[in-house]
């Protein structure tokens, strides 16, 4: 199995909103950041992962096989953390094993109660008194338990402070130390993945702008900045992201395209959250 | 061995990692045989991606310093003292060449840059 996940030319239709001919691959082995601003469509990508939506047409493969046809054998092997826990809130964290473990087969209970101690997470504690970090650190612990291959997260970092979001980090970063397993890992918060990605694909308006490995990205795209004026209305659409303000302009652009703009302008490396925002904003002038 | 990573740097990772590898092996401290730390071990500990990681190592086999072997690692290979001390050789002798030439364009004569030479190795402790 080479690729741990993979979606072919998936549709999805909504009123209002699609998602159209998405496709992209996530290799056995490496995290994969999904990214884009809110909206895009990265809610919807994992739900129709997980056979929560159906979709329109296309196909989903989830350890080489079909995400609808072998729906239950796949489920085993998939660890899910979404914004929210969907564990009643009235459990403690022994009621959740107590709810879970059945429908497991591989579950093992002395990992649970290990990861339990080990981040920090009382087992009597019911889950409505936990705070946001600690619930997705149980839903973790949870896909863990039931050894899970693939991890798929739903925005795990928003709302999580910096010391939370750095352990999360840890916790991905020991997972991968085993080459069978995968992550994707859906976030609008870009600097967390900025290290540990492996692989980007970004979203934007239910379309796939990019999907490839992290270095590319930030090595085909630089800041681009200038004196007002500089540019020709030729030049001005090589720049993505124009931005014009009262003492110069800046934007993001294409490596490649940089020997056609003049030696005057001052460029520097670009980060992913320069590369959403710019994508997201196309032309507009402030 | 230790691998110190600066994201301000402005050099990219895995040549940073590259760098500090070839480092520890000029200087001895890696030796033939020796078993570099896993990539993903590696990964984990400086939280970086794997992919870049794969990138410092396969660079390193490319240019002859390490060799991997399919799910053993990867190990420091025999490397040429003799090409590596001409190397270090050159790096000197490009350095007093071009003091020679800043030398003659300060019409320093060749007594005075001798004395500052010496000047500059005792202040330097060297031996």
């Amino acid at each position: 199995m080479i690729n741990i996940l993979e979606l072919n030319h998936v549709n999805k239709g909504f009123d209002g909103f699609s998602l159209q001919d998405v496709s992209f691959a996530l290799p056995t082995g490496f995290i994969m950041g999904y990214i884009g601003p809110n909206g895009a469509g990265k809610t919807t990508t994992i739900k129709l992962i997980l056979n929560m939506l159906s979709l329109d047409s296309g196909s989903i493969k989830v350890f080489g096989k079909d995400n609808k046809i072998c729906e239950q054998e796949i489920k085993e092997k998939i660890g899910v953390v979404m914004d929210q826990p969907f564990y009643v809130d009235e459990w403690t964290l022994l009621d959740v094993e107590r709810s879970l473990s059945p429908f497991y087969q591989k579950w093992n209970s002395s990992k649970y109660s290990t990861l339990l101690k080990e981040f920090h997470l009382d087992a009597q504690k019911k889950v409505k008194a936990l705070s946001r970090g600690m619930k997705i650190k149980l839903m973790i612990a949870v896909a863990l338990s039931h050894e899970a291959d693939l991890l798929i997260l739903d925005e795990p970092t928003s709302g999580l402070d910096a010391v939370a979001r750095n352990e999360l980090i840890d916790i991905l970063g020991i997972f991968m130390t085993d080459e069978n397993k995968g992550i994707l890992f859906s976030t609008h918060i870009t600097s967390d993945l900025e290290k540990i990605a492996d692989y980007i694909t970004f979203i934007n308006n239910g379309k796939i702008l990019y999907s490839s490995t992290k270095d590319d990205l930030l090595e085909k795209y630089c800041i681009v900045k200038g004196g007002n004026g500089t540019l020709n209305p030729e030049q001005k659409k090589h720049v993505i992201g124009y931005r014009e303000h009262s003492v110069g302009f800046d934007g993001l652009i294409d490596r490649n395209l940089l020997k056609a703009l003049p030696k005057s302008v001052v460029t520097e490396p670009s980060n992913l959250d320069e590369i959403v925002v710019r994508f997201t904003m196309g032309e507009k002038q402030i | 061995m230790n691998i110190i990573i600066s994201n301000t740097a402005g050099i990219p990772i895995y040549e940073q990692i590259k760098e500090q590898i070839k480092a520890a092996i000029f200087n001895g401290e890696l030796n033939e045989g020796d078993l570099l730390p896993s990539i993903r071990q590696l990964a984990k500990d400086l939280k970086i991606s794997v992919i870049t990681t794969m990138r410092a190592y396969t660079d390193l086999e490319h240019e002859g310093f390490v060799v991997s072997m399919q799910g053993k690692g990867c190990f420091v290979l025999p490397q040429n003292t003799n090409l590596l001390r001409e190397q270090k050789l050159r790096v000197v002798e490009a350095g007093l060449l071009s003091a020679i030439n800043a030398a003659k364009l300060a019409k320093l004569s060749e007594a005075e840059l001798v004395d500052m030479l010496k000047l500059l190795l005792e202040e330097d402790n060297y031996d």
